[in-house]
């Protein structure tokens, strides 16, 4: 089987990898590019502990072709810190204690990102409507939503 | 498996019609990953349709029709606030499908060609008389939504034969659309039962009318039997009696841990007249 080279973009990075048509994107940021952010939970869609944005649109990189990535723009959780500075959902996540094992918890967070730069002031249905792809089989969600709305908070009033 | 991404219709259906063994378009990728990822269709040749001019464009004609490109996803049509205003049935029946990060991939060609009878836009497609170009090795041709799936999993369209556009009428005045499903959760599962209802009013008459139902039958239906019984009504008990037993009448669903035939068939009727009674309430303008 043929490999195929794929340039792209990510978290504003170029980078180039050869994959086999066949692998997830998923696939591509974890074992070519060793981006180990992303998790995979269930392969299908379902569980959003894969979560990246594509081109700014927050996608399960678990159903696109790491093919599909050539000239686009991937955003991963790798890129949400600011070096040693944590992102105030980064901060928010350990102060409200929202996770426990962590394996959602990329996943979330990217999602969450996307979210707060669309609508910074967000409703907590709308909050929970966004994140109902994102699945936690730990925290009971209580704290990852008063997270967000509590990064939500602060980071309009630091503007 | 090969991967391609044409930049033309042409182009697209020519490699479909040259190809050997499981040929499929990539939309959204959220039906063929998925399929892909557990073994149950691995294509031979994968035809990637985003990268075509104007495959992503949302276009408003000149007459209030729209245009919409096979590549929108769910996401950009949510976004869109005029065509929204237009049709919120169809808008909301598409954004239904699953979470945001699925939102982000999914289209409506997508949902139309994968051919489940479950699929949750296509009752409203049919409903609001969605009409789509067929790109195929012989040119282009025309048809209705409710003519491309033909059995669960199966549709009309021949060998290098591709959706290319999405048509959706002017909406015009004195007109509303909506779509109910009944899941047994609120997010993240699939239709066991979907109603869409589409209608136009004179004063407080209903002068046409469209009523498609999904998952009660192989494929999804235009029910016309349904529509008559609300023609010519300003929706009115008996109207919305006559609506329910016409839309039992036409299922004819399966029995599956989701729901019973009894069940699926009752729920139909109920879902088909809440259906109507909110795109008559949009077609006033009473509700948004
Ligand atoms: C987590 C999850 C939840 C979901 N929830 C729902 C739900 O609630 N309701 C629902 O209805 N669906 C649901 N789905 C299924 C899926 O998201 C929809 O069917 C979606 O609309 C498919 O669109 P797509 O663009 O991703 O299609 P793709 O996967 O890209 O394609 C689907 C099929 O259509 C064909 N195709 C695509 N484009 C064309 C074209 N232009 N011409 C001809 N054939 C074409 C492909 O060959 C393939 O067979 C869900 C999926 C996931 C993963
Ligand atoms: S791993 Fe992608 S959604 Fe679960
Ligand atoms: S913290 Fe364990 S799954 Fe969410």
């Amino acid at each position: 089987m043929s490999r195929v080279h794929v340039t792209t973009t990510v978290n504003g990075d170029e980078t180039e990898f050869l994959c086999d048509p066949r692998e997830t994107l998923l696939d591509c940021l974890r074992d070519r590019l060793n981006l180990t952010g992303a998790k995979e939970g269930c392969g299908t869609g379902d569980c959003g502990a894969c979560s990246v944005t594509l081109d700014g649109r927050l996608v399960c990189s678990c159903l696109v072709l790491g093919v599909e990535a050539e000239g686009r723009e991937i955003g991963t959780i790798e890129g949400v810190a600011q070096g040693d500075e944590l992102h105030p959902l980064q901060r928010k996540f350990i102060e409200h204690a929202a996770l426990q094992c962590g394996i959602c918890t990329p996943g979330i967070l990217v999602a969450a990102k996307a979210l707060l730069e669309k609508s910074p002031d967000p409703t907590e249905e709308e909050v929970r409507y966004w994140l109902a792809g994102n699945l936690c089989r730990c925290t009971g969600y209580d704290k990852i939503i008063r997270a967000v709305m509590d990064t939500a908070a602060e980071m309009r009033e630091a503007v | 498996m090969e991967y391609h991404s044409p930049a033309s219709f042409d182009e697209a259906s020519a490699l479909a019609a040259q190809a050997q063994g499981v040929t499929r378009f990539l939309a959204g990728g959220t039906d063929v990953l998925v399929q892909l990822r557990s073994d149950l269709v691995t294509p031979d040749t994968l035809i990637d349709v985003k990268r075509i001019a104007g495959a992503r464009d949302i276009t408003r004609n000149a007459d209030g029709s729209w245009t919409l490109g096979v590549a929108v996803s769910g996401a950009e049509m949510r976004e869109h606030a005029e065509l929204g205003r237009d049709w919120p049935g169809l808008v909301e029946a598409m954004d239904l499908i699953g979470s945001t990060q699925v939102q982000g991939r999914a289209t409506l060609a997508g949902n139309l060609c994968n051919a489940s009878p479950a699929a949750d836009s296509v009752p409203a497609m049919v409903a609001a008389g969605v009409r789509v170009t067929i790109t195929g090795p012989d040119g282009t041709r025309q048809a209705a939504a409710e003519e491309i799936p033909t059995a669960p999993g199966k549709t009309s369209l021949g060998k290098g034969e591709l959706v290319s556009a999405l048509h959706v009428p002017a909406r015009g005045d004195r007109g509303g659309d909506a779509y109910l499903r009944f899941i047994p959760r609120t997010e993240m599962d699939i239709a066991v039962v979907g109603a869409a209802v589409n209608l136009r009013l004179d004063g407080e008459t209903v002068t046409e009318a469209w009523v498609s139902l999904g998952a009660v039958a192989p494929t999804v239906l235009l029910v016309e039997d349904a529509a008559a019984a609300i023609i010519g009504t300003t929706l009115d008990d008996a109207a919305l009696a006559a609506l329910d037993s016409a839309a039992r009448a036409a299922c004819s669903p399966i029995d599956d841990k989701r729901g019973t035939v009894d069940f699926r068939t009752e729920v139909a009727g109920v879902l088909a007249r809440r259906a109507a009674r909110f795109a008559y309430a949009r077609a006033k303008g009473d509700a948004k």
